[in-house]
């Protein structure tokens, strides 16, 4: 699909954790889509580099687990991007490193994996609500997309500070997506898949890259739910409250 | 009146005047049950700047408090001019009428603001009233206003004022240099009740400025140019309502400063951008607005002239007496007034006499 005709040309789209991973790979699909994408990291180096890739791309540092950060963040994006349509909430902390039983978690650890896994991604969309309904009234169809994993289900041991806290941002995405439905605004829980990324290698160092999915890969189904969300020539578009892609 | 210290939202009290002048009591969160089916409500979803900027005057040295108080344009990426108020040193705290003035400011002049630096490209008819643009890329003067501003705010709440206390629930993009303060009186429960009572939420976009500078001379300016843009789909939605008999109520000062200024022949409204330059007050027939749910005023200020658009002195002396009697909290995190167009109602009385 070319810039012009994809459903996110033109879109305004932030994306947290936009340095590594997931997120570095969906600012760059994203753009080339022609999304004007604004993206939020902590390490102003980083940032500035990723934001020196493309016109269009605009940088933001701050840190989404932290609260006095939050509204910075929310008026660099809004200000970057004259408003907002798309918020991926996809920064993500894996709590105790390397992972550990929960009775061997730290509480400190287990509250750094909620606070950047459930209360940021809540602090930063509350923020952005206000943008987001805008979008709506505007008939821009607005959509918060927040980055879970297999680990929200299944109960895999040593994952227990981000398992449980990327359940807690899954339940929080499916009552949410019910109270704003009302407000025109619609809200996605995705499963990307085990990816080769920064937060993957630091869980389980020794995992044999080739049997991981490649960001690139992830992004690009996340982008192509995105335009199905959007909808475009190919009718209604999809409202399901949680989805998996690409597996 | 006593100043309320941060939002209250449906908590706060909400004082009704209908058209006839009759006054009642409600809360604010009542405000569903006073809109009629097919009413459109407007209101203003600019989000509020950090806007006090601190730092040193580049030649004196002395210390400065800079506040942004006005743009031309709403465009964030285009926009590193700006009208600003210049205080010396000092903070908040100090009520405005106390705060000494600046250095003599002289165009070029540069000012370090945190991290940050601009010039002084103009100084307007007052001292502390000056034209600046900021130096840099626009994206290192957004982080510097997002992270080194703070909120403007007054003697009358003494302790920092967070930035999100700043931002209504409607809050979008960051142009308003005060909080368009009447919009904390809706909730998002309040914007589904509104729709369920059958009325229609749309909002504007308007560059809030300034509301005192505690200098008379200056005051006497306010409010400056602020510009605003009116969606298509608001400006559809206002037509509709009034061809249906629905009433335009405006949330706050700042809605029919814009409504009006963007204002047709027969209650129409023009979308898109333009720049409010226009006064409001006893001698204004309005043309879209039906009524206005308002803070609390202080007559003299000219949000309270812009009130007598509504109502004749005696019933805003009516008011302001019951305001005061029933402990009404003022400043933007008050209390509540509805207004309705008195002269309207008083018109529509003779026609149909």
């Amino acid at each position: 699909m070319t810039r012009s005709d994809s459903p996110l040309h033109g879109r305004r789209v932030a994306i947290t954790g936009g340095t590594s991973g997931l997120g570095l790979a969906l600012v760059r699909e994203l753009h080339r889509r022609g999304a004007a994408v604004a993206f939020v990291a902590r390490t102003a180096d980083r940032v500035h580099a990723v934001a020196a890739e493309g016109d269009g791309i605009a940088g933001v540092v701050g840190d989404v687990s932290r609260k006095d950060d939050i509204y910075p963040i929310a008026l660099q994006i809004t200000a970057a991007l004259g408003g907002l349509d798309v918020l991926v909430n996809n920064a993500s902390s894996l709590g105790p490193v390397p992972l550990a039983p929960l009775a061997d978690t730290d509480c400190e650890d287990l509250e750094a994996a909620l606070a950047t896994n459930v209360v940021g991604p809540f602090r930063l969309t509350k923020a952005l609500l206000g943008a987001l309904a805008a979008s709506a009234r505007e008939a821009r169809a607005p959509i918060v997309v927040n980055v879970s994993s297999d680990a929200a289900e299944t109960p895999y041991p040593q994952w227990g500070a981000y398992g449980a806290s990327k359940a807690a941002l899954r339940h929080l995405s499916r009552i949410w997506r019910e109270e704003l439905v009302g407000l025109g605004i619609d809200m996605v829980s995705v499963d990307p898949g085990d990816m080769d990324t920064p937060l993957h290698a630091l869980a389980v160092p020794d995992a044999d890259p080739a049997s991981l999915k490649r960001p690139e890969q992830a992004a690009v189904e996340i982008a192509d739910l995105l335009e199905r969300r959007l909808g475009g020539a190919n009718g209604e578009p999809e409202r399901d409250a949680v989805a998996a892609v690409g597996r | 009146m006593t100043a309320a210290s941060g939002p209250r939202g449906g908590a706060a009290r909400l004082l009704v005047v209908d058209g006839d002048g009759a006054i009642v009591h409600r809360r604010a969160s009542d405000l569903p049950a006073l809109v009629q089916p097919g009413d459109v409500v407007v209101a203003n979803d600019a989000a509020t700047l950090p806007a006090s900027l601190t730092g040193r005057h580049e030649p004196s040295g002395a210390a400065i408090e800079v506040r942004l108080a006005g743009r031309r344009s709403l465009a964030p990426q285009r926009t590193r001019r700006f009208v600003a108020v210049v205080f010396g040193d000092g903070d908040h705290r100090t009520p405005t009428e106390h705060r000494p003035l600046p250095p003599a400011l002289r165009r070029g002049d540069r000012l370090h603001l945190g991290p940050i630096a601009a010039v002084v490209e103009r100084v307007r008819a007052h001292p502390r009233l000056i034209e600046l643009a900021f130096e840099g890329p626009l994206e290192d003067v957004w982080e510097a206003i997002a992270r080194h501003g703070r909120p403007i705010q007054y003697a009358h709440v003494p302790q920092p004022l967070p930035l999100w206390s700043t931002w209504t629930r409607l809050a979008s993009v960051p142009v308003a240099f005060e909080p368009p303060s009447a919009g904390f009186v809706l909730d998002w429960a309040g914007v589904i009740r509104l729709r369920e009572r059958g009325a229609t939420l749309v909002t504007l976009t308007h560059a809030a400025g300034i509301s005192s500078t505690g200098d008379p001379a200056l005051d006497a300016l306010l409010p400056l140019d602020e510009p605003y843009r009116v969606p298509g789909v608001t400006a559809a939605r206002i037509d509709e309502a009034r061809a249906a008999r629905g009433r335009v109520i405006a949330i706050g000062t700042t809605v029919v400063r814009a409504l009006e200024h963007a204002a047709l022949p027969h209650g129409r409204v023009r979308a898109g951008a333009g720049v409010a330059t226009q006064r409001l007050g006893p001698s204004t027939r309005l043309r879209v607005v039906d009524a206005i749910l308002s803070g609390t005023h202080e007559p003299g200020t000219s949000h309270h002239e812009l009130l007598r658009a509504f109502q004749g002195d005696d019933v805003l002396s009516a008011m302001a007496g019951e305001l005061e009697a029933a402990g009404y909290q003022t400043h933007e995190f008050g209390d509540f007034v509805w207004l309705a167009d008195g002269h309207r109602a008083a018109a529509s009385r003779s026609a149909v006499a």
